[in-house]
């Protein structure tokens, strides 16, 4: 076979992936496939070139990028409370807990800090977010299995979270409700009634979807003992969240290293010991009830008072300050021309997403703009351990451990 | 600065000549780049910082170089390569900082320490134009293959699309760079 022949439907010559495949590739033993980008079960824009011997995967190569959209190029351009738009953009199933560690690590560099009522909004926010993020992930993963109704279910559940950031915010996905030095503006009154006729509805939806799945013989034939990442390998790699948890380490930044008030609130870090697809399944039905204890706990004492800073050099004051203070006026014209200018200096700060550490790297050169900001993304790394998990398994296997994995290509490509 | 954290601090700062930076609580060390594999070694086997968080770069081209440096720093150190490197039994994170020079910067590769360095390198490939010898696939990740340039370094302009008119639009389209077959 001619090494040099563009293959078809890819850029990439042969020549630049030999190193990747193996020698019986090249001598046309086995089969080279593309799968994706437009493959519907890939969750997106993901292309894999798949070595198959059969129907068995000898290797794959993942080839992200499709969805590259320059973000964190873009924030560059922008002060620091505009590019928080962006962040929205980068994970598109956990907009909120995108802006909560965009947020954090502009606060961390400024040092400023959220009154208590925003951050148990925050945390509220956040764990409805996971459990929609969960939803959207159970929903395609028994979709991957053919189980269509149940993806019908979840997007149910799902609305319901959406309608509640809708009611907060006036946005169902790209909120930017989370601001630096607290939230945009207080939540509405009907907030709390919603909140909590999701609280009374959503426990009884998940034994449901546990009724229709975790004794399900299809299910478990097809995902126990599949896509195994021992804990080892899982290190090794950098995987973190749900994913790490069910290799049977229990690391949770929200317990590790508790921002938002996270230490207040009482709840567990489920951990399986299976290393498989099932384990990972398990890991994650059951974070969905811990978030909803903890929306509970943090609905129940949800304290009252002021929900931003009050420091006026990084927070504008409100609008009714503006005709009776020349102080408010200054301030105003101040933060929305030009922007807060925080201190020469580097942050990192975590936090953690449905899919594992979202962290954000944040440099400032004294400007209003941050100087670079990186997104360490969680699908980002977690992918990398695709290939591993994939090898040896049937192609039907495969949808299924990129199922497991989370993937959210926004997240990956940024 | 805790116990722990000093005990690296100072380790580093006899074997590799490390400058110690602290802001906010995070404590980085400074290395230059011919130690980073020997330095990320001593990290995961004597003090068990056994996950590597990020790994990405800082383009500090024209800017006086973040009060390390007076002069200005458009060749040298041009690139700050930032490690954030995690332990799980310690619960304690810290950072590394690699100052790389502008011209062909080209530095040791640490995937065969931390496996997951493999995508954040392609990415700092792809993205300031650093080399890392000994990595196992050094492509572009994110860009196009045949992309020219290096789109996060700061030389390299952000771009715009010209916004097109009824009375303009075929001016406009003549110039446009539309994908090529």
């Amino acid at each position: 076979m001619d090494t040099n022949i563009e293959m078809n439907l890819t850029p990439v010559s042969l020549d630049e992936i030999k190193h990747l495949i193996s020698e019986r590739a090249i001598q046309g033993e086995t089969v080279l496939l593309n799968m994706g980008p437009q493959h519907p079960s890939t969750h997106g824009v993901l292309r894999l070139l798949l070595e198959l011997d059969g129907e068995t995967v000898v290797n794959c190569v993942p080839d992200v990028g499709f969805l590259h959209t320059g973000i964190e190029k873009n924030m560059e351009a922008k002060t620091y409370v505009q590019a928080e738009v962006m962040s929205d953009r980068l994970d598109y199933l956990n907009n909120v807990g995108n802006n909560l560690a965009y947020c954090l690590a502009v606060e961390k560099l400024v040092e400023l800090d959220a009154p208590p009522r925003a951050q148990a909004i925050r945390v509220i926010l956040t764990e409805l977010q996971r459990i929609s993020s969960h939803l959207v992930w159970l929903g395609t993963h028994a979709l991957d299995m053919g189980a269509m109704s149940l993806f019908l279910y979840c997007f149910r559940e799902r609305e319901m979270i959406l309608d509640i950031l809708e009611l907060v915010s006036g946005q169902r996905m790209m909120t930017t409700y989370i601001r630096p030095g607290g939230l945009w503006r207080d939540t509405p009154v009907e907030f709390e009634a919603a909140v909590r006729n999701f609280i009374k509805t959503f426990p009884g939806r998940v034994d449901e979807y546990e009724r229709l799945l975790t004794k399900n013989p299809i299910l478990l034939r097809r995902t126990q003992g599949i896509g195994i990442l021992k804990p080892d390998v899982a290190l090794q790699y950098g995987v973190t969240g749900p994913m790490l948890r069910a290799s049977g380490v229990a690391h949770d930044l929200r317990k590790a290293q508790p921002y938002s008030g996270y230490e207040q609130y009482d709840f567990e870090v489920p951990t399986q010991t299976g290393c498989d697809t099932y384990a990972r399944y398990l890991v994650r039905m059951e974070e969905m009830r811990q978030s909803l204890r903890i929306v509970e706990q943090a609905l129940n004492k949800l304290p009252l008072g002021p929900v931003r800073s009050n420091n006026r050099k990084f927070i504008p004051p409100p609008r009714s300050e503006l005709g009776t203070s020349m102080e408010a006026l200054i301030h105003h014209f101040k933060l929305w021309t030009e922007g807060f200018t925080p201190p020469k200096g580097s942050v990192y700060s975590a936090v953690e997403s449905p899919r594992g550490e979202l962290g954000v790297y944040l440099e400032s050169d004294g400007s209003p703009k941050p100087y670079r900001i990186h997104w360490r993304t969680p699908s980002f790394t977690n992918m990398q351990v695709l290939p591993i998990m994939a090898k040896g398994h049937l192609v039907a296997d495969l949808v299924l451990i990129i199922g497991t994995v989370d993937i959210v290509l926004g997240d990956v490509d940024r | 600065m805790d116990e722990t954290t000093q005990a690296i601090v100072k380790t580093f700062q006899e074997r590799f000549g490390a400058q110690t930076d602290e802001f906010r609580g995070e404590v980085s060390l400074i290395l230059p780049p011919a130690h980073i594999q020997a330095a990320c070694q001593a990290l995961r086997d004597e003090f068990e910082f056994n996950l590597l968080s990020e790994e990405t770069a800082v383009d500090y081209w024209g800017e006086t170089s973040f009060g390390r440096n007076d002069s200005s720093s458009e060749q040298s150190p041009r690139f700050h390569v930032v490690y954030r490197i995690r332990s799980l039994p310690r619960n304690q994170i810290i950072g590394l900082r690699v100052p790389l020079d502008g011209n062909a910067p080209v530095m040791p590769s640490i995937t065969s320490i931390y496996a997951n360095a493999d995508w954040f390198e392609r990415e700092l490939w792809d993205m300031f134009g650093i080399r890392f010898e000994g990595h196992p696939d050094l492509r572009r990740i994110v860009m196009p293959y045949d992309w020219v340039g290096h789109p996060l370094r700061k030389d390299y302009p952000l771009g715009y699309e010209e916004v097109q008119f009824s009375f303009n639009f075929d001016e406009i389209d003549e110039r446009k760079p539309y994908a090529q077959e």
